[in-house]
């Protein structure tokens, strides 16, 4: 391990706690955004050029409503946590406020994705909202 | 222990991608913003479900969304801002993810002997989608 960054179980119990969790789930949902955003477009490129069939199955997989779970998790936790990062560069003195922007993070991450989640799965379950 | 690489101070890559993912995240989030928000303008608050507001937010290019099966997309959209637009969240978003890949991979294996190669194979992917995504925004029917 270079550098000693870890972002692996180990650092669940990690004592700088907040902060250094959204670390963790900034690179995981990066990844997450970069596999789905990928495959996607390899997808839907071999789906437009006739390549076989493999593009259709990927992308029914992407737009069924549970696989939409985890995408809005990553998209907008992604988000939220993007600008947290930026506001705490670009005002350096909120830097001593760093716990607290993770928590106000939280604090609009947890509705706004309750809320999603409940229609997805309400809209999957029932066919409507 | 190999002795710890320090990062130079001034101007070079690792200063300018470190600026460039700020700026390119702002405006991911702007042009997002801009997507969702003319999605709703032009009738999303009616007649789309979840995935195709994704794809109307994050890339408004009409064949992608005309396979969601809505009606009369193109109607509204179809001129050369949209596809200004979208070369603009293309590009932002592939080098967005390009230069995070990067920092990733280079956290783990550092600087050894691979990482030219990882820099080369990621600058290849990165090119590769940004080829692709010309394509489809030229190739896409007005």
């Amino acid at each position: 391990m270079a550098y000693g960054k870890y972002s692996g179980f180990k650092g669940l119990f990690y004592k700088a706690g907040g902060p250094y969790h959204s670390f963790s789930l900034h690179r995981l949902t990066a990844m997450g955004i970069i596999l789905f955003v990928g495959l996607h477009v390899a997808a839907s490129f071999s789906m437009q050029q006739v390549l076989g069939t493999w593009g259709t199955t990927l992308n029914v997989i992407y737009e069924s409503w549970w696989f939409q779970i985890l995408v809005v998790f990553c998209v907008l936790f992604h988000t939220l946590n993007g600008i947290r990062i930026v506001t705490l560069d670009i005002w350096p003195k909120l830097i001593k406020y760093s716990r607290e922007a993770v928590y106000l993070e939280w604090a609009i991450f947890i509705p706004i994705y309750i809320l999603t989640v409940y229609l997805i799965v309400m809209k999957g379950i029932t066919g409507a909202v | 222990m190999r002795p710890r690489y320090v990062p130079q101070r001034g101007i070079n890559l690792d200063y300018l991608m470190w600026l460039f993912t700020r700026i390119s995240g702002l405006g991911i989030v702007l042009l997002a913003l801009l997507g969702l928000g003319s999605a709703m303008y032009m009738g999303a608050r009616l007649q789309m479900d979840l995935p195709t507001v994704l794809r109307w937010t994050f890339f408004p290019n009409p064949n992608h969304v005309v396979n969601s099966n809505i009606p009369d997309v193109t109607l509204g959209w179809a001129t050369a801002f949209w596809q200004i637009m979208q070369y603009l969240i293309l590009f932002f978003a592939f080098t967005h993810a390009a230069n995070g890949i990067r920092m990733i991979i280079e956290d783990y294996i550092g600087h050894t002997f691979w990482q030219p190669f990882v820099r080369a194979l990621i600058a290849l992917l990165w090119m590769g989608m940004v080829i692709v995504g010309i394509y489809v925004v030229l190739g896409s029917a007005y």
